[in-house]
């Protein structure tokens, strides 16, 4: 693992982040919130930071961010891709355009591809269930995505 | 505080509400299995996540079984612990625990002190019903102490001992369902971790999941080579739990028995740690008395409180938390440190023995001894002063490999010269020993005036954090003692808000000093035996025609012989140390 290096803005950020919540451990889960609001996803180096910030140990802090499916530890792609698998879309077969993505891009849900282009998650109805099975890439809405489509995506911003 | 009363088993139990059916249930002596319950009495030791179930019993009126440990008593309760539907549930619940451990008994470090072999024991089990896939995980295995955590049951004991009694917050649980372990951040290996190898996590640990780093076999081949002198040295704890290895009940003093089964293991010199307690007490005591005397003459710059740093573990917390207080210890090495270049630069020397050719072992109560003495600035060329540092357990198994029936051993004495100790010496294995040992050399160094009761109660006992004030001529010194990282953080903590004002702190990592070390015998939380421990550790000062460490008489020839003069240059080289800043993250260089 290279080390990250975080940028010394968004640190400031953070700490103002952890002092409003008077710097208290008990506030380990809203702190982490924000801090991936912020950053996007919680690296090692910043979970050390938050640590001392709110006396506890690195360890209680990786602890929570490894229980809560919430929480990251990769960041997201350049293009985050997510598939909705609410009721509508996944009835009308989602879980085999999710397979397909995965297939193609060759990464898990929550995982970047190598070249931090992609990212795949899952999410649960965005209102537009009209349009089932949906697929967002970045705030763009892709409507009756099927898998043979997949690929059309992908190459749509593989260029 | 209200009383309530319940029905547990047919019998009556009255006791104060906010107790839990476990307890309860033992006022009437009614013993409801555990498993991840942990307690140490007195000391405001307590684990009950109620995470293994074995302890469920049945309540009359509720649905499901409840379980005891986490319970508690309501008036007019009635309570089964043994009937056919909780015996049934309990074995269940061991069954599945079972279903993902290794049954590795045979040949596990833990057989025969494993809690979760004994309950298989005690329910009887007899076959492995459930069979699937088992969680798997890699062996961590550090300079101390090794983690195997395919042998963990998620108990929590090491997570309680690490955090909230120690505050090293090493060791966390993390992950989630099957793929849950207990582990370091960021899952680093324990030795990148601030862990200081204190070894309480593996004391309380129920299973094989946390162990000691075995180095017996590099002590047996050792000893089988005609061409090294092997020194043994045996730390003042150690003398007061042995037995127990051996069926002696806790508190017997098997000092005796001890050295004449190391002689029979093939030791050439049995050494006592004592001796080198008695050393650190010449050096500590004079740093004290020098940073005593700047300090009432008005010099401004010394630092006070002294700390002490005979516990390797404790040296390891500061260097990890306190680093900006790393100059406030006494510099003076730990008496295993002392003894090792004394061993092998002194003694070894007069008999015309290179230091290569010497192998020098200790014995220690302490797991991060074995640490210490791998650190390299107490090797010379790659050689280190002490060579392997076994713990009591290990000794003990040693004892019994050898074919050497312990308890019809004649007593023995230790060789000389760096067998002979004081009575002061032994009490380092107690918490409050060191400082009280400190003080019988330094109040009569100071005031120049025999010292009638060698004995300070005031600086006895088991309070997590005790202060005392002693009367030097005069002279009022504030003495702080805790044991316990997190007393000691607290105490530390205190210090740096101005909040106390000490001349001289002990500090010792384990519950009750070395005599709770991480290398002891399993207690499995029975704390009355760590007081019948320490009460022999006070019987073996009592017993000592000698209690004050500057009239050992081969304490005087060694100064006398090689190192001139307390804090003089040959003392400094041999004898003192310095510390480091650990408190760097550690976690991305892999």
């Amino acid at each position: 693992m290279a080390k990250v290096k975080l940028s010394e803005k968004k640190l400031d950020e953070l700490k103002e982040v952890c002092k409003s919540f008077n710097n208290d451990k008990g506030e380990l889960i809203n702190v982490l919130h924000k801090a991936q609001s912020i950053f996007g996803y919680l690296p090692a180096e910043l979970q050390e930071i938050i640590a001392k910030e709110l006396h506890t140990s690195a360890a209680h802090v990786y602890g929570v961010v490894t229980f809560y499916s919430f929480f990251t530890m990769t960041p997201n792609g350049q293009h985050p891709i997510s598939i909705c698998l609410g009721t509508a879309c996944y009835v009308r077969g989602a879980e085999k355009v999710l397979e397909e993505f995965k297939r193609t891009l060759n990464i898990q849900v929550g995982e970047t591809t190598p070249d931090g282009k992609f990212s795949l998650s899952c999410l649960r109805c965005v209102g537009a269930c009209g349009l089932a099975p949906v697929v967002l890439v970045g705030e763009k809405v892709y409507g009756r995505v099927s898998p043979d489509g997949v690929k059309d995506i992908v190459a749509e911003y593989n260029n | 505080m209200n009383k309530v009363k319940l029905i547990i088993d047919g019998k009556t139990a009255e006791v104060p509400e906010n107790t839990t059916l476990l307890k309860a249930a033992k006022t009437i002596g009614i013993d409801i299995p555990t498993l991840c319950f942990f307690e140490l009495k007195d000391m405001n030791i307590e684990n009950r996540p109620g995470g293994c179930r074995i302890c469920v019993v049945e309540v009359k009126g509720r649905r499901n079984l409840a379980p005891a440990c986490n319970t508690l008593v309501a008036e007019g309760m009635e309570v089964y612990t043994h009937n056919i539907r909780v015996l049934n549930a309990r074995r269940t619940v061991l069954e599945l625990i079972l279903s993902d451990h290794p049954a590795e008994c045979l040949t596990c470090a833990k057989s025969g002190s494993c809690e979760l072999q004994s309950m298989a024991q005690q329910l009887g089990v007899r076959e492995l019903p459930y069979q699937g896939e088992q969680s798997k995980y890699r062996k961590d295995t550090s300079p101390a102490i090794i983690r195997d955590i395919d042998k963990c049951i998620m108990c929590r004991r090491c997570e309680m001992m690490c955090n909230d009694v120690q505050t090293v917050g090493a060791l966390s649980a993390v992950n989630r369902g099957f793929m849950a372990v207990v582990a370091p951040a960021f899952e680093m290996n324990l030795e990148k971790s601030p862990c200081t190898y204190c070894g309480q996590c593996v004391s309380v640990c129920p299973t094989g999941a946390l162990t000691e780093v075995d180095h017996s076999g590099n002590v047996i081949n050792s000893l089988a080579e005609p061409a090294k002198t092997v020194v043994v040295q045996t730390a003042p704890a150690v003398r007061a739990a042995l037995g127990e290895e051996f069926g002696l009940a806790p508190g017997t003093l098997v000092t005796g028995k001890m050295v004449a089964a190391l002689r029979r293991l093939g030791f050439d010199y049995v050494f006592d740690t004592d001796f080198a307690a008695d050393l650190t007490i010449m050096e500590e005591g004079a740093e004290l008395l020098d940073r005593l005397t700047r300090y009432l003459k008005g010099d401004k710059d010394v630092k006070l409180p002294i700390l002490t740093s005979c516990c390797p573990s404790w040296v390891n917390f500061f260097e990890h938390y306190f680093p900006e207080m790393r100059d406030i210890p006494s510099t003076a090495k730990s008496p295993q440190q002392m003894f090792g270049p004394i061993a092998k630069e002194y003694f070894g020397k007069k008999l015309g023995i290179d230091r290569r050719n010497m192998i020098v072992v200790s014995i220690m109560p302490c797991l991060a001894k074995k640490y210490e003495c791998q650190r390299d600035e107490f090797k010379v060329d790659g050689d280190p002063d002490v060579n392997y540092s076994l713990s009591t357990r290990e000794l003990a198994q040693l004892i019994k490999q050898a074919n050497i029936d312990f308890n019809s051993l004649p007593e023995e004495n230790f060789d000389n010269p760096l067998g002979e100790s004081t009575g002061a010496a032994v009490l380092f294995g107690n918490t409050g020993g060191v400082i009280e040992a400190a003080c019988r050399t330094a109040y009569e160094l100071y005031t120049g005036k025999k010292l009638e009761n060698v004995v300070f109660e005031e600086l006895r006992g088991m309070e997590k954090i005790r202060h005392a004030t002693i009367d030097f001529n005069g002279i009022p010194i504030n003495i702080g003692i805790a044991h316990g990282l997190g007393n000691a953080r607290k105490l530390l903590e205190d210090i740096q808000e101005g909040k106390s004002q000490f001349h001289a702190i002990e500090i010792m990592a384990c519950p009750g000093g070395c005599i709770g070390g991480g290398g002891q015998p399993y207690h499995h939380g029975r704390s009355e035996i760590l007081k019948q421990r320490a009460a022999a550790i006070y019987r073996e000062d009592a017993a000592k025609s000698i209690r004050k460490s500057h009239e050992n008489p081969f304490i005087i020839e060694l100064y006398n012989e090689f190192l001139d003069k307390p804090l003089g240059k040959k003392s400094h080289h041999f004898l003192h140390t310095h510390y480091f800043d650990k408190s760097a993250g550690a976690f991305i260089d892999e």
